[in-house]
């Protein structure tokens, strides 16, 4: 077991210096295709938070408390996924009864986070790297806010470079995709200066 | 009949509507591990088998499930074989499955699976799914086989471990990070639909 680190450390790291979508991949299909849309972007941002928090904090206590302790290490995936699944559908009711005027700006973007790479991947790593609770939540939550930034971010180059001129091949994701490198190659700045891992 | 639907799948999976660079799906997990040409092959294979097993299974089944739970459902017969897929790995090849670390688990987020899921499976026969379901791994597994070769000889010098570049060789260090990853998934897009835009042209030319 790795010695657990500061949990407000890991919350800073996991926003910057290890991000989750530009050093590990995660979540970039909704990534590329909701970007066109600031307001959109920013919603499913605040999805993506809010969900990650609850299900690294879920998980883990299924982890700990009844996966591990009955051997069933190898349905763990399946384990995950739905936990996923629940908190989104619960989550959904609930906003929907709290705040209509909220659920019209985050619910559509609900069900499309079930299927987003960066929730489970989130879950793994926190699995992987033996986290503890406070960390669990604490990394969890930076993750949400790492990709929540990032989209902010790509949203905001995209509406500005939108009526630039782009070779016709490039258009579209493949000029995204450019961006993204070169936004990953700004965060890499970042690395170096804590360890996650 | 069944001969050139199966011919038509293929060629859509592998270059018409190639799952990476026209639809832009399941990038996700597997960018990660394209910097080196071994993990990329293993991964990319453990994704054809789990997207064909499931449009197999989930093309069979399909007049079983309620339209209501279909996602739930889906993504179980998925977690399945990617659960399977996990516990082959580290039998047998136990350091890649190190290496690959939770991207294997990410295999069933991987939209390739849910798209073709959806998109094929839900109206087609078991068998054009299963094979629909693999022409789409390999159209992925070329894309990603190719970027992984770029990586590696760049970033180490090397291919399937192996020493390819002279000694005096300075590695490209960007080429191992992510940053490099993304570019080069936007020269394929570039380069692929630069290449289909000229045909289509030629062919609208030569209609008339």
């Amino acid at each position: 077991m790795t010695p657990l680190i500061n949990p407000v450390t890991l919350f800073f790291a996991s926003i910057f210096t290890s991000n989750i979508l530009l050093s590990n991949f995660l979540g970039m299909c909704s990534f590329i295709s909701i970007s066109k849309d600031w307001k959109s972007s920013f919603g499913l941002g605040m999805a993506v938070t809010v969900v990650m928090t609850i299900t690294t904090a879920i998980s883990w206590v299924i982890l700990f408390y009844v996966i591990t302790p009955l051997g069933l290490e190898y349905l763990s995936f399946i384990v995950f996924i739905v936990v996923i699944a629940a908190v989104v559908q619960v989550l959904e009711m609930v906003i929907d009864r709290a705040s209509p005027a909220l659920y019209m700006s985050l619910g559509i973007f609900l069900p499309l986070i079930t299927v987003n790479c960066a929730i489970l991947g989130a879950i793994l790593f926190m699995q992987i790297r033996s986290y503890g609770f406070i960390q669990s939540v604490a990394f969890g939550a930076g993750s949400g806010a790492g990709w929540w930034l990032a989209i902010m971010l790509l949203a905001a180059i995209r509406e500005r470079t939108e009526k630039n001129p782009v070779p016709a091949g490039l258009k579209g994701p493949g000029i995204t995709m450019i961006t993204i490198g070169f936004m990953a190659m700004a965060f890499i700045g970042f690395s170096g200066m804590i360890a996650v891992q | 009949m069944m001969q050139s639907k199966a011919y038509s799948v293929l060629k859509d999976n592998l270059w018409t509507n190639n799952p990476i660079f026209i639809q832009i799906l399941g990038i996700c997990s597997t960018l990660a591990v394209t910097n080196n040409l071994r993990n990329t092959m293993i991964m990319t294979l453990g994704v054809t088998f789990a997207t064909a097993l499931s449009s197999l299974t989930l093309s069979a089944m399909k007049d079983l499930i309620p339209r209501k739970v279909r996602m739930i459902i889906q993504v179980v017969v998925m977690s399945f074989y990617v659960i399977l897929l996990d516990i082959l790995l580290r039998a047998y090849l136990p350091d890649v499955s190190k290496q690959l670390g939770p991207y294997v688990g990410l295999i069933i987020t991987n939209c390739i699976l849910m798209g073709r899921a959806e998109a094929f499976a839900q109206a087609n026969k078991p068998l054009l799914s299963f094979w629909d379901g693999l022409t789409s791994g390999l159209g992925y597994m070329s894309v990603l086989v190719a970027i992984a070769v770029v990586r590696e000889l760049l970033g180490f010098g090397t291919l399937f471990g192996f020493r390819i570049m002279p000694e005096a060789f300075v590695t490209w260090t960007i080429m191992i990070m992510a940053p490099s990853a993304f570019f080069l998934v936007a020269m394929v897009m570039w380069w692929a639909k630069t290449l289909q835009a000229k045909r289509l042209a030629v062919a609208k030319e030569a209609k008339k």
